[in-house]
């Protein structure tokens, strides 16, 4: 592959290259990092990814990794590379918003854990990406500032809440991101723009300095424009915290070495549940191609049931917005943020959240208030805590007669924006697929196999035993190696 | 009917500020004092994207105050978010337990009057603290937050509502402090708000299984406040019963400037505190090898160190409970007690002089045993000086406290201000005399019956030996020269 | 099932959201919208089941943290993005106890 990739600008590197060129002396840091910042300047105004870019910092990390590598004694795969952040991640010294008015103007005085561990590797952040305000949406059109928009049609959503993190890397302004995933906000972006999304097991990453919108549900995760690269990215940021005591001391595995494994043999299981219809023709055609390669490359398909998958999204939209509800009440104006003027204390609460929240965060606020109050707490959130124990039990059934299931990620390609706006309960239905592996507590990923319609990207969901990352990544690559890759989209 | 033809009932919630060095979700100092918001973090100032991480050392306290009170310790227990609004309480919910709590059961001992009871528990759990408002911070009126003291352990502490006096909450209380005290996990102080008490009030007529409607009493920082609150809370329900109004369920603040109680200005919505599990700390596992490690390391607790002393030492209850009250004062009293020799009669003029004296001088200074500069050996000193005659009781008096001030040597205070007693036969005669000469009326009086003035010559005597005459000696040479009254 | 505006109220003031008339009518339609759809969880027999309320792998928990005094912030840090402060506190509307 030639230095500079399509179009000759480094930018359209891989991440995994891009390290690459960095080692052989033949690119700089310096150079890719100016690049990133030249082709964000140039497209963002259309694709709105960015929140905001912190060009001195990424340049002066870029001279840093430079100097190392002229020294032969770089930090990792990744040192020098330019990434992004979603915006839900708190960076020291870096305005930190979760797209939210709320937040307007919050510098933390402190890093994520995720953000230490990959700058220790020598990443590069160039900037903040966009997202649905609180993490709460699957189009992004919740951003309190900025709508974002797909780079492969800018009239359509890039999918949510990591929607400017999938989106940054489809527009090709940087080499790999980090977003989260709560109930599919990894995989439906990465989806909607052709990338790879990863949604580590719970627990696998840590939250620490990670702005909570579902404590129970929320997990960082890497994306990349190929599996090699989302790889990549998990390999530097999984492993346990002492700072997140809901964060596991299993050791992390190598997630590189047995990429190449091939999926002969597997065993992928197929919920009859979840390719019963109700799909668009194009997505359905897409993925059962994806499921016919597996089958050529040696792996078996295996009918299994998923029968609790049904009652997912009502589980989800009982649990995570009550957990928000309670996460969301820091929010007060008193150390931070948005404060309205008030000249009494219960005014200074109501104003200053009925101003800095938007709707979509003001109807989960209601919805989990209301399902953890007093009288209802047994019948909504109990219940849905224990219907999400059936919703386990259905995968530690399946995983008796296969190695890892697999199947939609949504059942359309991205839509426009506006059409589901105006209705939240048809956006939270949009999360069908997705919303099990986290109630589940599972590892899951979405990585592009094919095109449908519109000639929109598809993606292809699997979703593993519990700390099997390196598995799914696996079965991943072996299906890239088959797929014809994804060309760059054209933004504008 | 009156406030006696009613019984009341009480329940107690203490909440104990752990001794740990650092708070319970985060790695800052416990350490009292600083300018506000001084010993934050971006934890426990509940700043976005914090977790909280749990201190070990909470646990063990937790689990060592469990095993001290009988309780049943649980090997799993959960935490839960206490939700609702309040400029202290800067997450916007406290991390506290509430369906599955560490310990349940137990009980804590008491005695009354001699009779020995035992308050059962309902629970203990594990809690952080709030931080604190302040008044008046600027000339508008507005108040200020300091977190300093957020996130500080607590363990609450809650009795089942079996108190039936104002006479037995302060026991309880006392007994708990001094047990809390002794394992080293809570400083005992109320003034300054590290062991709080909250109690639940109801009243019912005497004789009546139906409990009444309780209210809950806060801020009470002393045991004499304690009692006032209770006692002027028991009345007003009473009268409110009485005058056929009905007790309304509410939280009063105790104002110790009018001596009663009123209704706190309402959280309105306080009661939906909305729990549910807190999902950011896994289920607290306690092993059966931590258990019985803290098992092994529970201390001689007050109770039991008073029975001790009542049956090998033949002490009173009312020494033996006064001496086990804090338990370096018990440590100083066994010192002091091994240099004596262990036998009764010197436990007990022992036991005297810690309650007494040593009681009043560690009150005024405000000093505690292991800053006194009167050893466990220098007291015995003194104690040995005054059995053996070389002092009297008011000289002993007068080395104890210079002892106390200066940190001298008995011995060295008796020589240096001349204190020692005359027990010379010969020199207190000649007082004698000297005092039966000069009141002949007196003797008059005395040898008619008038037994009582033996103790004016007795005075007069020991006028005359500036207070160093052996009062013992004293007496025997009145009774001879005297002869029968 | 259908929310009434005095739900809506209660819960608003429970999450201290003050909503304005127009949100309070909208909300009340689109939550009771989305509380009919949970409503299919009651039809499942969750008796003999546990609650998930802990996402955790079984297996040994991580250790607790040791109570090891950390470095505090400076209060200038503590404060750095307070709206209203007085000295190093945090300056709120004045309490009434």
């Amino acid at each position: 592959m030639s230095v500079g990739g399509r179009g000759g600008s480094p930018t359209y590197l891989g991440l995994a290259e891009a390290g690459e060129a960095i080692g052989r002396g033949e690119l700089s840091a310096r150079a890719l990092a100016e690049a990133a910042l030249a082709r964000i300047a140039a497209t963002d105004g259309k694709v709105g990814a960015f929140l905001r870019t912190t060009p001195e910092r990424a340049l002066a990390a870029a001279d840093a990794a430079d100097a190392r590598a002229r020294a032969k004694a770089r930090r990792s795969a990744l040192d020098g590379v330019p990434v992004a952040l979603k915006d839900i991640f708190l960076t020291r010294g870096v305005e930190t918003t979760c797209a939210s008015r709320i937040l307007e103007g919050f510098v933390p005085p402190y890093d994520a854990t995720v953000v230490e561990r990959l700058e220790a590797a020598g990443a590069v952040v160039v900037g903040k990406l966009n997202m649905d305000e609180f993490a709460m949406g699957s189009s992004t059109e919740n951003s309190a500032f900025k709508p974002c928009r797909n780079p492969w049609d800018l009239g359509r959503t890039p999918g949510g809440s990591s929607g400017g993190s999938a989106a940054a890397l489809a527009a090709r302004q940087v080499h790999g991101t980090l977003g989260t995933d709560t109930g599919g906000s990894i995989r439906l972006p990465a989806a909607f723009c052709g990338v790879v999304g990863v949604k580590p097991t719970y627990g696998r990453v840590s939250r620490y300095g990670v702005i909570a919108f579902a404590s129970s549900l929320d997990q960082p995760g890497p994306l990349g424009r190929s599996v090699k690269d989302a790889a990549l990215l998990l390999q530097a940021v999984a492993g346990h915290d002492p700072r997140d005591q809901t964060s596991s001391s299993r050791p992390v595995d190598d997630y590189l070495s047995g990429l190449e494994g091939g999926a002969r043999g597997l065993r992928i299981g197929v919920p009859r549940e979840w390719l019963a219809g109700g799909l668009a023709p194009g997505v359905e055609r897409s993925v059962r191609d994806a499921l016919a390669s597996y089958e050529r490359l040696g792996a078996r398909l295996v009918d299994v049931s998923l029968p609790h998958s049904r009652y997912g999204i009502a589980a989800y939209y009982l649990i995570a917005p009550a957990e928000a509800s309670s996460n969301l009440a820091r929010y007060d104006g008193i150390r931070f943020g948005l404060r309205a003027e008030a000249r009494g204390l219960r005014e200074l609460y109501e104003e200053t959240r009925e101003r800095g929240f938007g709707a979509e965060v003001k109807r989960r606020i209601m919805l989990g208030t209301y399902a953890l109050s007093s009288g209802y707490y047994d019948a909504y959130y109990l219940r849905a805590q224990k219907v999400r124990t059936l919703v386990r039990r259905d995968f530690d059934e399946a995983f008796r007669a296969c190695d890892l299931v697999a199947g939609p990620v949504s059942p359309t390609v991205a839509f426009r924006l506006g059409e589901k706006a105006q209705d939240p309960l048809s956006m939270y239905l949009a999360d069908v697929f997705t919303i099990t592996a986290n109630l589940a507590a599972l590892p899951g990923l979405s990585l592009p196999c094919g095109r449908g319609e519109a000639g929109l990207p598809v993606g292809l969901q699997l979703v593993g035993r519990p700390f099997d990352e390196a598995t799914l990544l696996r079965a991943a690559r072996a299906l890239e190696r088959e797929v014809p890759p994804l060309p760059a989209p054209e933004v504008g | 009917m009156a406030v006696s033809d009613f019984q009341v009932v009480l329940g107690l919630e203490v909440h104990a500020q752990l001794l740990t060095r650092t708070k319970i979700f985060c790695g800052c100092t416990t350490a009292f004092g600083g300018e506000p918001n001084t010993h934050t973090c971006p934890v426990c100032l509940g700043l976005p994207g914090v977790l909280p991480a749990l201190n070990g050392r909470v646990v063990e306290m937790a689990v060592l105050t469990g095993l001290a009170l009988g309780c049943r310790v649980k090997e799993r227990s959960v935490f839960a978010r206490k939700n609702y609004f309040y400029p202290d309480l800067p997450k916007g919910y406290q991390i506290s337990q509430y369906e599955l709590p560490i310990c349940e059961g137990g009980a804590v001992p008491i005695a009354l009057d001699g009779v020995e009871r035992s308050i059962p528990l309902t629970r203990i759990h594990m809690e952080e603290d709030a931080g604190k408002n302040v008044h008046d911070v600027a000339a508008d009126g507005s108040s200020g937050v300091d977190l300093n003291r957020a996130g500080v352990p607590l363990l609450e502490i809650v009795s089942e509502p079996e108190l039936r006096s104002v006479d037995e909450a302060v026991a309880y209380l006392k007994s708990l402090r001094a047990i809390l005290m002794t394992l080293g996990v809570n400083d005992g102080n109320l003034q300054e708000g590290s062991f709080r008490c909250d109690a639940n009030v109801s009243v019912m007529p005497r004789g009546s299984t139906k409990l009444g409607t309780r209210c809950e009493i806060k801020n009470m920082n002393s045991f004499r406040f304690l009692r006032a609150a209770i006692e002027y809370e028991v009345r007003r329900q009473v009268e409110l019963v009485e005058e056929g109004g009905t007790v309304v369920q509410e939280t009063r603040l105790f104002d110790p400037d009018r001596g009663e109680t009123r209704p706190m200005r309402s959280k309105e919505d306080a009661h939906d505190y909305r729990y549910f599990p807190e999902p950011d700390l896994p289920p607290v596992r306690v092993a059966p090898a931590l258990v019985e490690r803290l098992r092994a390391s529970l201390p001689e607790l007050p109770h039991a160190r008073a029975a001790r002393y009542r049956r090998d030492l033949a002490l009173s209850a009312y020494d033996a409970d006064l001496l086990v009250a804090e338990k370096e004062t018990a440590d100083f009293f066994e010192a002091a007690l091994d240099a004596l020799g262990r036998t009764p009669d010197a436990a007990k003029r022992l036991a005297n002089w810690v309650n007494g004296e040593l009681a009043r001088l560690a009150n005024e200074s405000g000093l505690s045993p292991s800053a006194w500069k009167v050893t466990p050996a220098r007291l015995a000193a003194t104690l040995r000086l005054l059995e053996a005659g070389t002092l009297g009781g008011p000289g002993a008096k007068q080395v104890v406290e210079e002892v106390f001030r200066t940190g001298a040597e008995p011995g060295e205070v008796v020589r240096a201000r001349g204190l020692a007693q005359v027990s010379d036969e010969g020199a207190i005669e000649a007082a004698v005399d000297a005092v039966l000469a000069a009141s002949p009326g007196e003797v008059e009086r005395y040898r008619a019956g008038n037994a009582k003035l033996l103790g004016f010559f007795v005075g007069q005597v020991m006028k005359a030996t500036k207070g160093k005459g052996n009062p013992a000696v004293i007496n025997a040479l009145l009774k001879k020269k005297l002869g029968g009254a | 099932m259908s929310l009434t505006l005095d739900e809506v109220r209660r819960i608003a003031r429970l999450a201290r959201l003050r909503l304005s008339p127009e949100e309070e009518r909208l909300f009340a339609g689109q939550l009771s919208a989305i509380l009919d759809h949970v409503a299919e969880l009651s039809a499942l027999d969750v008796s003999a089941v546990e609650p998930m309320t802990h996402a955790l792998a079984a297996g040994d928990p991580p250790p607790l943290r040791a109570d090891e005094p950390q470095p505090c912030l400076a209060p200038e840090e503590a404060l750095a993005n307070a709206p209203a402060r007085a000295g190093t506190a945090f300056r709120v509307p004045r309490i009434i106890e």
